[in-house]
């Protein structure tokens, strides 16, 4: 310890020495060089010091350190942008000798770099900047080497919710402090929280080597539910939220199956395959994008979506007028032509662009996620599956009990011989229906291609999920299909709560098997006289 | 009748004989070495291993340029198992028997090796298995050029306990679920165990292969990681699954200062299509990064990177090694280096020749095969994921060190010999 006050003494000498050489760059050679080079306890120790100073030139030092550009020799450290090399010390523009090395950070050195750069921008004059560097703060470790910075940060502090939540990190710092009031306090404080990182905290100070006093280990245990109590809202809202998703991307897949399955009655085995078309169009799509206008490549997915709908649906319209049309009545050969429809596609995939799966990068924009509270974050990706969803089922079904094409369509459902006297070309009809289910498997492709990997097996892994959805909520039946889509997706992700993936996996189709023996005509049975029945 | 019966019976068998001898004359006067590869094509598995099909026919292309094996050129033999681990043991028989290579070089999941094994036992043939796996095997008839538990695993895990890999008190093992990361995750818990870690600090998950949703997983992840301690994740994820879970990684936004995730089936490869950049600081442990700077990775890269483009390959635009592939290419070329000294192909004579081989690795060290446990002794690494998904290496060990295919973290393998058993 008086070791190291000696040399923090030292350097804060040097540094004022420094000052007045260089009042923007104050952060000199030595010091410099004890940040960037050696091993990882005495470059964080010289990175404290200076945060404890504020010494102004460290930030720019820290944030170059952290985008990898610091490149050292045996006695200057430069800062290199764009090949060009700045010295470190003096900022001045500097020519870099040949032997320069690339300094290396580990996950323990970024770590502590990030917090020292959220400690300097604590006392930043912007609001935003100062509610950034508390986000980053309150995100990781509590570290008791901040606590003067978390201190002078307090004491100026203007805006009342932040000051709480610097009270907050500054008990999180002191909670191992020897004094036991300061504990107690830090204790009390910190059970206002609803953060996680402070739920480990505390839990960490119950082990049984930590905090020794029964008073304040009942206050620790205390502070523990109260913070659970919080969380616990975040993690349900999780459980829905995924479930929800998992739900969405169900009613995409199922929901052309569900025009030709269970308004035609053809059971269409190459249903996946048509998935597949719609994202390796979407493949196509993004690759031309990236080719020929890299400038708009975050747009592409606007012209997939159109795309792979009218690719798939050319590919259907092709197969029942080829192959389908010839089979209506009889289902047995219907399901082996159709499975025969799907191999070929599969192989005509693999043939044209390889066995391996293909690359579809997603828009920025859908990277990364909304926090919501702290331990719920919402991807993009997820969200912008649930509306393209709830579009795709909206447009459906008004096309479906909108449309005169819609009102054909049922019409030739529920007696083809009478809606063919009446003057319906039942064959047209028919055509384009099979094609609307097809194009809307297409757009399920597109969007799984935004989840999941682009393969030609793809569809393989999302034909009994399609199936079983189609079933379970009734044959002929939208509304069975939106229901039992979101019932097995939440039932789905909490079964994967409880007992993992593969057992939920398992039990989902325990439950679709009991409750169709239970129920053949599934969750909603059409109502009235059928032709059939 | 009896007479007569014999007599055709002989006639027959002579017939057999006859059939048998020149079936086996042109393979024999033929001027080539058959090898078969057997590395799936196509299915799940594809993503890792297409690349190191296309490996092995670069190095046996290097061998043929500079005069093949023997005086006679190698004559590679490739076949798809299409990830599917029953076809694995179809498609070996049919390279041994009917085309009768000298050679396998292939499988990269352990349930595929364990799938062929019988049949290489059976028609006593060559083996060479290229990736990292979980020890508890030890054939004669094959050779191992992937790391053992204590060559990767165990390593790795002792670095996240360390001050520099962040201390990590509580562990998730999360695999895909078959033999691979079962074994693995329990040589790994006996392992924490010993170094003081309880049961409530450990969450095993398994996925199953192909699994695509691993939203509730992350979410399970960060309530653990909430539950106390330092938390890191130790990954046994392998295939195209890799891919979502590490997009998701990056959506939940839990970076590597937090909640590190060590992988020991994801490399260079297998991150060619994710976005990197939210991954920075996530970890993998390998015998070898394609970051390691030194001449013999140079020219191993550049060799690659001068085949792809010449073969055309789909990454010919962005060539990447990984640590099997090095596998792959060091296993090539020891078998050349062995037949050489048996000076045939015989499978016990090769056997033979392989102990004590060695070969001057792109990794940085010379690999030496052990002389007794069919394993290679490398070093460790344990590389960062950076932007550009490449790998700074952090940590590894001073020289290569031996492999222990049977963890002395299972008590079941307590006395079992360090050599196969019937040699």
């Amino acid at each position: 310890m008086r070791r190291l006050t000696l040399r923090s003494a030292f350097i804060a000498l040097a540094a004022v020495l420094v000052m007045v050489a260089a009042p923007a760059w104050a952060l000199d050679a030595a010091q410099a060089r004890a940040i960037a080079v050696g091993d990882g306890d005495a470059r964080i120790a010289a990175l404290q010091d200076a945060v404890a100073r504020a010494d102004p030139g460290l930030a720019t030092f820290a944030q170059a350190l952290l985008d990898d550009s610091v490149k050292t020799t045996a006695t200057g450290v430069f800062i290199v942008h764009d090949d060009k090399a700045v010295d470190a010390v003096t900022g001045q523009p500097a020519r870099l000798p040949d032997d320069a090395e690339d300094v290396s950070n580990n996950n323990r050195m970024r770590g502590a770099l990030q917090t020292a750069l959220s400690g300097l921008r604590l006392v930043s004059p912007e609001l935003a900047t100062r509610r950034a560097a508390v986000d980053d703060l309150t995100k990781g470790d509590a570290d008791p080497a901040l606590l003067p910075v978390i201190a002078k940060a307090i004491a100026r502090e203007t805006d009342a919710g932040l000051k709480s939540r610097l009270e907050r990190l500054k008990a999180a710092a002191q909670i191992a402090a020897p004094d036991r009031a300061q504990r107690l306090q830090a204790i009390q404080l910190l059970s206002n929280s609803g953060e996680p990182t402070v739920r480990a905290l505390l839990q960490s100070r119950l082990a049984p080597d930590a905090e020794t006093d029964l008073e304040l280990r009942a206050a620790l245990a205390h502070a523990v539910t109260q913070v659970d109590g919080r969380l616990a809202w975040g993690e349900r809202l999780g459980v829905l939220f995924t479930g929800i998703s998992l739900g969405s991307i169900l009613l995409l897949v199922a929901l052309g199956l569900a025009i030709t399955y269970g308004l035609m009655g053809v059971i269409n085995m190459a249903h996946g395959e048509l998935m597949m078309i719609g994202a390796y169009t979407t493949w196509g799509v993004q690759n031309l994008f990236r080719h020929f206008a890299p400038g708009l490549f975050d747009a592409y997915i606007l012209l997939a979506v159109p795309a792979s709908f009218v690719v798939s649906a050319a590919v259907g319209a092709i197969l029942e007028r080829g192959v389908i049309r010839f089979l209506y009545g009889r289902p047995l050969e219907t399901l082996l032509a159709t499975w025969g429809i799907s191999l070929v596609l599969m192989q005509g995939v693999r043939s044209l662009f390889g066995a391996q799966n293909v690359e579809v990068e997603n828009p920025s924009w859908m990277s990364g996620g909304i926090a919501v509270t702290s331990n719920l974050v919402l991807p993009y990706n997820r969200l912008a599956i649930i509306a393209f969803a709830a579009l795709v089922l909206l447009a459906t079904w008004a096309l479906i009990s909108r449309t005169r094409l819609g009102l054909f369509v049922r019409g030739v459902t529920q007696n083809r011989r009478m809606a063919s006297c009446t003057g319906i070309n039942t064959t047209r009809i028919d055509t384009l229906a099979f094609a609307l289910g097809a194009g809307i498997a297409g757009m399920a492709g597109c969007a799984l291609s935004q989840v999941g990997n682009v393969g030609p097996d793809l569809g393989q892994s999302y034909i009994v999920d399609s199936f079983m959805v189609v079933v379970l909520g009734g044959v002929g039946q939208l509304a069975g299909t939106v229901l039992a889509a979101l019932g097995l997706g939440l039932m789905n992700k909490m079964l994967e709560g409880i007992a993992g993936a593969v057992l939920a996996k398992i039990f989902v189709l325990i439950f679709i098997v009991v409750f169709i023996q239970k129920r053949p005509q599934g969750l909603f049975a059409l109502k009235g006289r059928s032709a059939e029945s | 009748m009896t007479t007569s019966r014999r007599s055709f019976s002989l006639t027959l068998g002579a017939l057999a004989a006859f059939a048998s001898l020149t079936s086996m004359t042109p393979a024999q006067a033929a001027d080539t070495i058959k090898v078969g590869i057997l590395h799936s094509l196509s299915g799940t598995m594809a993503i890792s291993e297409t690349v190191l099909k296309d490996t092995a026919l670069m190095t046996i292309a290097e061998i043929n340029a500079k005069g093949g094996v023997l005086g006679k050129q190698l004559e590679p033999v490739v076949v798809d198992p299409a990830s599917n681990w029953p076809l694995f043991a179809e498609k070996a028989r049919q390279l041994i028997t009917q085309d009768k290579v000298a050679v396998v070089f292939g499988c990269w999941t352990s349930v595929s090796r364990k799938s062929v094994l019988p049949v290489f036992e059976e028609l006593n043939s060559l083996l060479f298995y290229p990736v990292q796996y979980e020890g508890e095997e030890l054939s004669k008839n094959v050779f191992y050029t992937g790391a053992a538990p204590n060559q990767q695993a165990i390593p790795a895990v002792e670095y996240l306990m360390s001050k520099d890999g962040g201390s990590a008190k509580r562990f998730v093992l999360l695999g895909t679920d078959y033999v691979y990361p079962r074994t693995t995750n329990k040589i790994l818990r006996s392992f924490l165990h010993s170094r003081g870690v309880k049961d409530e600090d450990i969450m095993e998950e398994y996925t199953p292969f192909g699994h695509s949703d691993y939203q509730s997983i992350i979410a399970k992840i960060k309530k653990f990681a909430s539950e106390g301690k330092k938390t890191a994740v130790v990954s046994t994820i392998n295939g195209d699954s890799n891919v979502p879970f590490y997009k998701e990684l990056g959506n939940q936004g839990i970076k590597a200062t937090d909640v590190p995730v060590v992988a020991f089936s994801v490399g260079e490869e297998e991150l060619r299509g994710v976005d990197a950049k939210p991954l920075v600081g996530h970890l993998a442990a390998w015998n070898y990064f394609m970051s390691i700077k030194n001449p013999t990775n140079a020219a191993f890269i550049k060799e690659w990177s001068d085949y792809a483009k010449s073969a055309n390959l789909a990454s010919k635009d962005k060539p990447l090694t990984n640590d099997p592939m090095e596998a792959t290419y060091i296993g090539i070329h020891m078998w050349a280096q062995a037949v050489e000294k048996a000076k045939s192909t015989d499978t016990d004579k090769v056997i033979a020749a392989m102990a004590g081989q060695t070969f001057k690795a792109p990794g940085g060290f010379v690999s030496t095969m052990d002389p007794k446990n069919h394993h290679l002794h490398k070093p460790v690494f344990i590389g960062e994921i950076k932007p550009d998904g490449q790998f700074n290496v952090v940590w590894k060990t001073p020289g290569p060190i031996k492999a222990q295919p049977w963890s002395p973290y299972i008590p079941e393998d307590k006395g079992k010999k360090d050599e196969p058993e019937k040699k």
